[in-house]
């Protein structure tokens, strides 16, 4: 590089002598890529989650609680059945609260050992997992699908070719109406689908939601983590040297090179080579297509098949296990052990995000456990501010939304305080239907002189028959 | 449109809309067939280097990125065509939002229909006994009366009581008669008396002979002086002063006084009269709707003091 002698704020510098021109486009037309089957640690780990994930998704809807489906988001009545509770819009907090865990889990995870999300329980990885063992029953392993795509149109490859994308489309179309099932009832929605009447909108998402899922795992995969997954770009910023990320051992790898199993290690050290045979394996069994051997890239979702397929290689060749392995930059660079490397996990970044963590998960359960299981909006009425009842009495009328969040019907007893002798002039009892509300009027009437003209703080009080209260906040006013 | 728009710029948004769309086209056929000369270096940067230490990498877009800009592009056209987009055309679903809420409105009173069928098949006086209606009910009184005549339908000073029975009421208490009042409204009329009786101390004196019709605590010697201007008041409320619900003249004898008690109230409505108006609910409320609103109101005269229906059993 050649730099002016003037120093400027902007350097544009001169190019490299050996580059050499060439004309390209401004799009990038990317090989497909093939990935080779791959067994071992981590791939059982990863069918594990597989396994784990997708029982609970498409069974979860299936089951029922309280005589209705045990996990129902029903939007049109604004009702949210999780098991045992019901939550209103107005409980969105613990929305908030789950979003909060999600990320500051992500945090940590990610701190610790790289992107674990993105190898082993992200959907996109999930679903091409499965969307991959089905096209490696259809049309055989890496090899077998690079010839069958290579070759020309034949009647077997047609019929491979269309078995596997209505494979592919048939768990794409489940997976959209199990999707849809979670927020209409999924019993109703697959006699509707048995009698062909699926209302438009359930149509539409059920087809929605199922081409996403054949288009992202069956075509996309890689270039969604690549080219739209933002959430795959910006954990990188959570790596630090202490990160245990997929690497390899370039000190004991280099130089790369063929030889024979029998040869010594102190034989091929003498010729220049290190443990790396340079079989390519890990390059073929990843899901993103590059080198790891290049060292960390953004591509690299730690899916870890590489390691998984360096082992079986290194196995066969009595060389050591770990040529590729979960290491950290520091770890590489030093030379630590895994204990080492294992000690420097509880790094302050890591202590404060499960600190976090903690304290966040610990107060959204407390709250849960805690929440009174009804729920009560005061309004004033607006019209008539305040009027004499009898006696002289000043009267002031409010309408209570009484909102039962239980499954149960249940009846509250409705209680004023604030001034002395307010008192509820209408009933104070109210009984609402299981998961319903009610608007109730209520009249509050005070002693003809008990406080002065103007606007009083009070209090409603609203008790379940179990004991349990909540308090609500509300103005008296008192006229001139 | 308004008197100051002119049909120019219906075509001058259209005109800009239509040649921004095509122009990405445009740009998006020509950048997918342009070739740029590159420096093929080994570290895949585009040779710029800014601030001493960065460089540009040269990582270009997929082409199957470039299709979804195209595919924008027809999704926006074939939207354009079909839905109001290009200055005032109406596209060729001629959809509107006024439309869209008609079309929503008309479903809902289409599924609503077989309910208020089985409602406006029962006279009101009935369905003020049926639990459900009056559930119903009590929400279109939540939702249209209760602004004036409070939630509790005890009104206030101006708005009438609803909850004091036949005695209460102005007029004849019967489902027809509310059921009138709901749809085209009231006008009531207390005409100003203040020329007709004279000086303010022979109001004062009336105000007193009026208070003391229905009891209330007032000036024997004023009542007596003020009876004998009562005469202009008969006509509508009567020798004795009960009122006339034929005329919708109020009662003087109970103790309900919507516009106010004492002298100083009874004095001013006498000097000034007053006009009172309950506005006409048809326009917005279907005849249905009325029939089962004019049961709640008149459940609320129905003996129970309580108001707090009990809500419709669970479906």
């Amino acid at each position: 590089m050649k730099q002016d002698a003037q120093p400027a704020k902007v350097i544009p510098i001169a190019l490299a002598q050996d580059d050499s021109t060439v004309l390209t486009s401004l799009y990038q037309t990317e090989g497909k890529i093939y990935p080779r089957s791959v067994s071992g640690w981590f791939s059982r780990w990863r069918w594990a989650l597989v396994w784990a994930t997708q029982l609970v998704f498409y069974g979860l809807p299936w089951l029922s609680q309280h005589g209705r489906q045990a996990v129902l988001f029903d939007l049109s009545a604004r009702r949210f059945y999780i098991v045992d509770l019901v939550l209103y819009p107005q409980d969105l907090i613990y929305l908030t609260g789950l979003l909060i865990i999600s990320a500051l889990s992500l945090f940590l995870f990610t701190a610790v050992a790289g992107r674990l999300w993105c190898g082993y329980a992200c959907p996109q990885t999930v679903y091409t997992e499965i969307f991959l063992w089905i096209e490696r029953q259809v049309e055989g392993d890496r090899v077998q699908r690079i010839k069958l795509d290579q070759g020309p149109m034949s009647t077997g490859k047609f019929a491979r070719k269309a078995l596997k994308h209505g494979l592919w489309a048939a768990l794409g179309l489940w997976t959209g109406f199990t999707f849809v099932g979670y927020f209409t009832p999924i019993q109703e929605l697959a006699q509707e689908v048995a009698r062909l009447q699926l209302g438009p909108w359930e149509s539409f998402w059920v087809l929605f939601y199922g081409f996403a899922t054949y288009g992202n795992a069956g075509w996309m995969r890689e270039q969604v983590c690549k080219y739209m997954c933002p959430y795959a770009r910006f954990q990188s910023a959570m790596f630090d040297r202490d990160t245990l990320i997929v690497s390899y051992d370039q000190a004991r790898g280099e130089g790369r090179g063929a030889r024979a199993r029998s040869e010594s290690a102190a034989a091929y050290r003498a010729r220049g080579l290190g443990d790396c045979i340079d079989c390519g394996l890990c390059v073929q069994v990843c899901p993103t297509g590059i080198d790891i051997r290049k060292g960390l890239q953004y591509e690299c979702i730690s899916c870890s098949a590489c390691i998984d397929v360096c082992n079986t290689v290194m196995d066969k060749m009595h060389y050591p296990r770990g040529l590729i392995r979960y290491s950290t930059p520091n770890g590489l660079a030093h030379g630590l052990s895994v204990a080492q490397m294992w000690r420097r996990v509880a790094r302050p970044r890591v202590l404060i995000y499960t600190a976090v963590l903690l304290a966040v998960a610990a107060a959204v359960m407390g709250s849960l456990w805690l929440r009174t299981p009804f729920k009560v909006d005061v309004v004033r009425d607006r019209g008539s501010i305040a009027r004499r009842g009898d006696a002289g009495r000043i009267e002031n009328v409010y309408r209570l939304q009484v909102m039962n969040a239980s499954e149960h019907r249940q009846s509250y007893t409705l209680q004023v305080e604030g001034i002395e002798g307010l008192q509820i002039a209408s009933s104070n009892k109210v009984e609402v239907a299981a998961a319903g509300s009610l608007w109730v009027p209520v009249r509050v009437q005070m002693p003809p002189t008990a406080a002065a003209a103007g606007s009083h703080p009070i209090r409603f009080r609203i008790v379940q028959d179990d004991g349990r209260e909540l308090l609500e906040k509300a103005v008296f006013l008192v006229p001139r | 449109m308004g008197d100051f728009f002119s049909e120019g710029w219906s075509w001058y948004v259209a005109l800009v809309s239509v040649i921004s769309v095509l122009a990405c086209a445009v740009l998006l056929w020509l950048a997918g067939k342009a070739r740029v000369s590159a420096k093929a270096r080994a570290d895949n940067t585009t040779g710029h280097v800014w601030d001493e230490d960065l460089r540009e990498y040269n990582n270009p877009l997929p082409r199957w990125w470039m299709w979804l800009f195209i595919i924008t592009v027809i999704f926006g056209l074939i939207y354009l065509a079909l839905y109001p987009g290009l200055g005032a055309y109406e596209g060729m679903h001629k959809w509107s939002q006024q439309g869209q809420h008609q079309a929503d409105a008309r479903q809902m009173r289409e599924s609503l229909a077989p309910m208020y069928a089985q409602f406006t098949a029962k006279p009101v006086a009935d369905l003020a006994k049926d639990a459900q209606a009056l559930a119903i009910g009590q929400r279109h009184f939540m939702n249209y009366c209760s602004q004036c005549h409070g939630s509790d339908a005890r009104g206030g000073k101006g708005y009438p009581n609803l909850t004091q029975g036949a005695s209460g009421w102005l007029g004849p208490l019967s489902g027809e008669h509310i059921v009138q009042t709901i749809t085209q409204g009231r006008q009531g009329v207390m005409p100003a008396m203040g020329a007709a009786i004279g000086s303010e101390a022979a109001i004062s004196d009336l105000a007193h002979y009026v208070m003391s019709l229905s009891g209330s605590p007032h000036n024997e010697i004023k009542a007596f002086g003020g009876k004998k201007y009562f005469a202009a008041c008969a006509a509508c409320h009567g020798n004795d002063g009960k009122g006339n619900k034929a005329l919708g003249a109020p009662n003087l004898r109970d103790s309900y006084w919507l516009h106010g008690w004492g002298e100083e109230a009874i004095a001013n409505i006498i000097k000034n009269g007053k006009t009172n108006v309950m506005p006409a609910q048809a326009a917005w409320l279907s005849q249905e709707q009325i029939h089962v609103l004019a049961a709640y109101v008149l459940s609320l005269s129905g003996g129970s003091t309580e108001l707090t229906v009990q809500p419709a059993p669970a479906r």
